[in-house]
């Protein structure tokens, strides 16, 4: 492929400039305003009006009040990532190794079911695991599940939920990078007398490494940061950290708490990709 | 035998339950859409019926004026970010400009933001400039155009990349214009990735609800009319819409993709 020639001049910026401004105005100020936010006096109100108070004690009262819920969110963030990672690897890499001529079908087929609105999906997945459905039943008579036991209002079924849901985010980029792999390397390790469990692991694990890594943050942050699946599958003894953020902002009215909330959840985030994108040694990504 | 055989298919086979796993709830999705309930209350099969089909905005009351709502946001959001977003994509692989890693970090981060963050932050825009009464139908739009925007530029600008500009280059050798050029020869050949992009634009749009629940105001999309009747008793209507988007969505992706393999063809 001829190199592409980058032109200079004010074109480019000019092409650039409506989205970096609506980027700027509706992504990067906003993000300014919630900080703000969470440092307005607390006794504020939408009535009343809210003052800079620089109300620092906002973040420990929050992070006090409800750190259960912060660990919730991740403890159910990551558990529900893993599953996704197990899924979604054998899924991706059946597509890109196996699937021979039916691979677009069955990448189309993948996304497919994700087009149905997410709050419908989740609905089903309710009516799934329901009291007397099939699936309680079937744990029930096999003494897996208690006579009285249910899935619903559990962790289960909020896991389930947020497994299913962010499973795309998961398949996707660990199909574009293991359909990168080159198969003569997987045949090498084969003729070297690898076992295919070896070959797998010193070969196709570490050149997927770059589709792990994204596939894992792209859905733990949002899979963290849900209130969905918690609202529709859980109880009030499973609420995430989304479930606080947006009940202090729609229903209890209170900007500041619920922004300092915002606040620690996007720090949070943002130091675990820091320090998670270091360590798989792939900063290329961003 | 069968050990070899099973050992060599293991992983398909495996691959496919997972595949199957993800239909299941379309599957009840599609099935309660011909499903009288027991009660209001509820959410199980119980009868069949034609009639959630024949007057899906019947007994569904504010659900067809919520999914007007979302398919005008959808349209317009998808118009705007799908603009804004291809021209910056031109710009990113086309022209050379100062500040470029930048750029592609602002780009990058909405995308990697938890959806209740990015929501509360322009709920908390709104809020300190006074828009709090205000909230509604544009300030969802806005919303839904900002984090729509980054996909756009992802998908436009892997398709520029990944594309050959030989056939300009020959264009331009036959003396077209680089206007005619660009109308003749490259928009053709992005067209797709601008088509792609624009339908994700549209589901991410129609089918937001975190982002949107917060900047609503008294406005209500379809997923928070969802929303507001859990717990109420849902109309099986709501299945219909579900099993519609699923049908449109396969039909578009389904059609987009035997469109490319007669292409294929007819180039080979």
């Amino acid at each position: 492929m001829s190199e592409t020639v980058r032109r200079r001049g004010r074109v480019g910026y000019l092409l650039l400039l409506p989205a970096l401004l609506w980027l700027g105005v509706f992504f990067v100020i906003p993000f300014y305003s919630l900080m703000a936010t969470s440092l307005y006096d607390p006794g504020g109100s939408d009535f009343r009006g809210y003052r800079m108070a620089w109300a620092w004690g906002n973040y420990s009262e929050v992070v006090h009040a409800y750190w259960p819920e912060l660990v919730r969110s991740l403890v159910y963030g990551a558990v529900a990532t893993l599953l996704c990672l197990v899924l979604g690897y054998v899924l991706a890499y059946a597509i890109a190794f196996k699937a021979g001529r039916w691979k677009n079908l069955m990448l189309v087929l993948v996304v497919a079911p994700f087009f149905t609105s997410f709050l419908i999906r989740t609905l089903s997945w309710k009516l799934i695991l329901a009291d007397d459905g099939f699936v309680v039943n079937t744990l029930q008579a096999a003494h897996l599940l208690g006579a009285d036991g249910r899935l619903l209002a559990t962790p289960v079924a909020v896991i389930a939920g947020l497994t299913y849901n962010f499973l795309p985010y998961m398949v996707l980029p660990l199909y574009a990078s293991l359909d990168k792999i080159d198969h003569l390397l997987i045949e090498a390790s084969g003729d070297l007398y690898a076992n295919p469990f070896v070959g797998f692991f010193k070969v196709t694990w570490p050149l997927s490494l770059p589709g792990v890594v994204s596939g894992t943050l792209l859905t733990f942050i949002p899979a963290a940061g849900d209130f969905i699946n918690v609202k529709l599958l859980g109880s009030p003894n499973q609420r995430m950290i989304g479930n606080v953020i947006e009940s202090q902002f729609t229903d209890a009215n209170n900007y500041p708490a619920a922004a300092a909330l915002s606040v620690v959840l996007m720090a949070i985030i943002v130091a675990i990709v820091l320090v998670y994108v270091r360590r798989a040694g792939t900063e290329e990504l961003l | 035998m069968i050990g070899r055989w099973l050992r060599e298919r293991i992983v398909l086979i495996l691959g496919l339950v997972v595949l199957v796993y993800t239909f299941v709830p379309i599957a009840i999705v599609v099935a309660m859409s011909f499903n009288i309930p027991p009660s209001r209350n509820v959410y199980a099969f119980d009868r069949f019926t034609l009639d959630n089909w024949a007057h899906p905005c019947i007994g569904a009351e504010g659900m067809c004026e919520s999914l007007g709502v979302s398919i005008q946001i959808g349209l317009l959001a998808t118009l705007g970010a799908t603009v804004l977003g291809t021209l910056a994509a031109f710009a990113l692989v086309r022209h050379d400009f100062v500040g470029r890693s930048s750029t592609n970090l602002l780009i990058f981060l909405p995308m990697a933001s938890p959806e209740i963050v990015m929501g509360s932050s322009l709920l908390a825009l709104f809020v300190s400039a006074g828009f709090a009464g205000q909230l509604g139908f544009w300030t969802i739009l806005v919303a839904h155009i900002m984090f729509c925007l980054s996909f756009v530029v992802v998908t436009v600008r892997a398709r520029l990349a990944g594309m050959d500009d030989t056939l300009e280059q020959a264009a331009m050798d036959l003396y077209a214009t680089p206007t005619e050029t660009f109308w003749r020869v490259t928009f053709p050949l992005v067209f797709p990735g601008i088509l792609g992009a624009a339908l994700l634009s549209f589901s991410l749009s129609f089918d937001d609800f975190i982002v949107t629940n917060l900047n609503a105001g008294q406005t209500t999309t379809f997923p928070m009319y969802v929303w507001g009747v859990e717990g109420k008793g849902v109309p099986m209507a709501v299945n219909v819409v579900g099993t519609l988007m699923f049908l449109v969505s396969i039909v578009i992706v389904v059609g987009g993709e035997l469109n490319n393999r007669r292409r294929a063809r007819a180039l080979a």
